[in-house]
């Protein structure tokens, strides 16, 4: 177990030295920049004026469809990496069912491709 | 050990503070990037578990997958977000019910297995030493367990298909760009030469 | 990785949906523009030949994949039920789904997919299987709710199963972890066999009693026992007719196998833990089931609630245990999806000027113009209320009379009182065909299918008095392979 933790020590390092950094730089701006703030600053450039509303824009439906189907195919990959790392120990009936595994879903694939759903219009 | 222990508490700390700011973020913008943040260290909560596979996943699936479908969803749908959390106090004793009650059985879980060791030692079976989690699933996934990985096949499958089915829409008005056809084209099926006659239509 | 393991003989059934789900979807895909006249006919035909090869399969008992999946006399009883009730579910729907303009290829496929999942179910032989049998099935069905995407009511009737039914698989999966961790196996065998009292075992840990209970709530769900039945009226009366007809009558069997199998095999040395959790569902439900029903005025909510009722009577020979209780349990189901379908198919007939109606009042009078479907329609009405000599009254016998003999004499009386109060509103659906002022009539419509099942469902109804050996049999020798 220790060890297992020590391999991901760099990682924890690294993680440190980027929050200690964004702070540093975040920090260093407040400090050193001149900082003269005034409300015309955040009004409106030049003409126009306050918006009414809300001004998020909504996205269209398709965006949904993407990410879903991106999600599906995440999902296949995770499956991926265990048997990439075990194939040796598998055998022939552990490649076979991965085979079997990505035909399902290359179907699916094939359908999507097929009815349009991969194209953006 | 006691680092282990440290970023423990760390990762802990800042899950729990993360899910709270999902409930509470005004924008629910934010509220999924506090969800991010709650991912990242259960993430990191998973591999000090000796869970990596299941850590990295989160990273992958969650974070790079469910979080982004979740803002699209969020700012694809055309709601008044104030509105709607205008009867939030309203169903918070309700909520805090419900959570009083699975914090209750969760404590009579595990004041069950401190009764009973034996219990609790029974479930447990780390994977051999020298077997990282990964390789372990992976001798197991594909070949004991063939069937029910081909059954989350079929189920990936559904799932396409139930996406396409319910968001798919084909739009005949559309004008679409077949390049194939462009190039195709000859002068001769567009392009007529008539001779117009003085003070006559075509 | 030895032999045994690829030995799909005891799942073929499964296998051959399986591939035929995958050939009809490259199929359907391919013919854009008659995909649903193509694939409809192929997908019933598919869940024929499923049919046929569970017949003709070896019912060992035989375990198959590790022991993950098991097929006997009982699984192949259940799956007979349902890829039968499914396949007459596919046959119903075409004709609507043209008219709704809805009429897309991937409908056919998401029931076969659904009906995959089912066989999956009645076949698990672990929490792992159960689970992702279970999911199989719920996610083909949440697509086929919402499947008139353009319609606010199906819509949201889609959503609300969703929603409702992944908290429903979220204390599912609460309860499973929960008997997992306190008894480290997923296996229905090895539970059972770690189970046995006097083996050293000398209780069942509080933790796994309380992910039982969990369990059983979560398959309360889909099974819309009361209290998890709040979806049911709306998903009933939100979805298209025909999706509501599938919903109605094959995944109610699939569940019902499920919990049969899992409190009778690995729990089954546990009664006393689930028993009153059982009762107290199967009352709750009756009640409701009698009560609720009572006000409706749109016919599919009315069979929603008839639905939830069912599934408490059913319940009562769940909560009487032994094979008495098993066989009545499963005698009630195949009663209850005949006259389901029958109905259902009737439904699917009330058309005006071209669109679909729903209300009861809308078959006032029905005797005058179409004295054939309204006789149909009576009869159905006769057996779901349970008035002798139709069907549905036998299995209401067989359940009281189990529940008696296992000493519930209570519980059988509850039965009985609410069986009279739901006869009140099924006998009004038949005063308001017979006696009511007549309204404008229904289309006349040459829907052979729909007739032929209505038709189908009322003989057998009527005439099971005649001819009840081959059911009994088949299911008295499915409960004694559940209960060796």
């Amino acid at each position: 177990m220790q060890a297992y933790l020590a391999e991901y020590l760099p990682i924890l390092i690294f993680l440190g030295i980027a929050v200690g950094l964004a702070a540093i730089i975040v920090l260093a701006s407040m400090v050193i920049a001149p900082q003269h703030p005034e409300r015309e600053k955040l009004s409106a450039y030049e003409c126009g004026f306050e918006p009414f509303d809300d001004t998020r824009g909504r996205f269209d439906v398709r965006f949904y469809l993407v990410a879903i189907l991106f999600i599906i195919f995440d999902l296949e990959v995770a499956f991926l990496f265990p048997w990439a790392v075990s194939l040796g120990e598998i055998g022939m009936f552990g490649f076979w069912s991965m085979i079997v595994f990505l035909i399902v879903l290359t179907v699916g694939f094939v359908y999507e491709w097929k009815k349009g759903g991969l194209e953006w219009e | 050990m006691i680092l282990a222990q440290l970023v423990f508490y760390l990762l802990a700390f800042v899950t729990v503070a993360a899910a709270v700011m999902v409930i509470a973020a005004r924008n629910p913008v934010h509220s999924v990037l506090f969800l991010i943040l709650a991912f990242f260290n259960s993430a990191g909560l998973f591999i000090l578990l000796g869970a990596e596979f299941i850590g990295m996943l989160l990273v992958v699936v969650y974070v790079g997958a469910v979080a982004v479908l979740f803002l699209f969803v969020v700012m694809m749908l055309d709601i008044n977000f104030v509105q709607l959390r205008e009867g939030f106090l309203q169903y918070l004793p309700v909520g805090a019910l419900v959570g009083l009650i699975l914090l209750v059985e969760l404590a009579l879980v595990f004041g069950s297995i401190a009764m009973e060791p034996a219990l609790g030692g029974a479930a447990v079976s780390a994977t051999e030493a020298g077997v990282t989690n990964t390789e372990a699933i992976g001798r197991l996934l594909y070949t004991d367990y063939f069937y029910l990985f081909q059954a989350a096949g079929i189920i990936l499958l559904v799932a396409m298909i139930g996406a396409m089915t319910l968001t798919m829409r084909h739009r005949p008005d559309a004008r679409r760009q077949d390049i194939g056809r462009q190039v195709r084209r000859r002068p001769g099926e567009t392009l007529e030469v008539r001779k117009v006659p003085p003070r006559t239509g075509i | 990785m030895n032999a045994a393991m690829i030995d799909l003989a005891p799942a073929l059934p499964e296998v051959f949906l399986f591939v035929a789900g995958l050939v009809l979807l490259f199929l359907g895909v391919f013919r854009e523009r008659d995909g649903l006249s193509v694939v409809n006919p192929l997908v019933v035909l598919a869940l024929l030949v499923a049919v046929v090869l569970t017949i003709g399969a070896d019912k060992g008992p035989v375990l198959a994949f590790d022991g993950h999946f098991v097929f006997d006399d009982f699984a192949a009883f259940l799956k007979v039920l349902i890829y039968v009730t499914a396949a007459l579910g596919v046959m119903m729907a075409p004709a609507y789904l043209a008219d709704a303009r809805m009429g897309r290829f991937e409908f056919p496929l998401l029931a076969l997919f659904a009906t995959l999942g089912m066989g999956m179910m009645v076949s698990a032989n672990s929490f792992l299987a159960l689970y992702m049998g279970l999911e199989l099935q719920s996610l083909s069905l949440y697509v086929m709710a919402a499947f008139q995407r353009d319609s606010t009511r199906a819509s949201e009737a889609g959503l609300k199963y969703f929603v409702l039914g992944a908290l429903a698989s979220g204390m599912l999966l609460y309860g499973i972890s929960l008997v997992y961790g306190f008894t480290g196996t997923l296996s229905f065998d090895l539970l059972a066999r770690s189970f046995l009292v006097g083996e050293g075992a000398a209780a069942l840990p509080a933790g796994a009693v309380v992910g039982l209970v969990f369990v059983i709530a979560g398959l309360a769900f889909k099974l819309s026992a009361v209290p998890f039945h709040m979806w049911t009226p709306d998903v009933y009366e939100g979805a298209p007719t025909p999706v509501t007809a599938f919903f109605a009558a094959a995944p109610k069997v699939a569940a019902m196998g499920l919990v049969l199998r899992l409190l009778f095999q690995p729990f089954g040395d546990w009664a006393g833990q689930w028993q009153q959790v059982i009762i107290l569902v199967s009352v709750a439900s009756m009640i409701l089931g009698a009560f609720a029903a009572i006000g409706q005025t749109n016919i599919k909510r009315l069979m929603a609630y008839s639905a939830i009722g069912h599934v408490g009577y059913a319940l009562v020979g769940i909560a009487a245990g032994g094979v008495a209780g098993v066989n009545a349990v499963l005698v009630y189901m195949a009663i209850y999806v005949v006259m389901t379908l029958g109905t259902f198919a009737c439904i699917l007939l009330m058309r005006r000027h071209g669109r679909y109606v729903e209300g009861i009042a809308d078959l006032a009078g029905l005797s005058r113009h179409q004295p054939g479907m309204a006789l149909i329609l009576g009869i159905l009405m006769f057996s779901l209320a349970g008035i002798p000599p139709a069907a549905g009254f036998f299995g209401k016998l067989y359940v009281f009379l189990a529940a008696v003999d296992a000493g519930l004499v209570w519980l059988a009386l509850v039965g009985v009182l609410t069986s009279v109060v739901g006869a009140y509103y099924y006998l009004r659906i038949v005063k308001i065909m017979y006696f009511d002022e007549p309204a404008e009539a229904f289309d006349t419509m040459a829907r052979p299918e729909l007739q032929g099942i209505a038709a189908v469902a009322a003989v057998l109804v009527a005439g099971f008095l005649l001819l009840p050996g081959p059911l009994l049999s088949s299911a008295e020798a499915a409960a004694r392979a559940l209960l060796p």
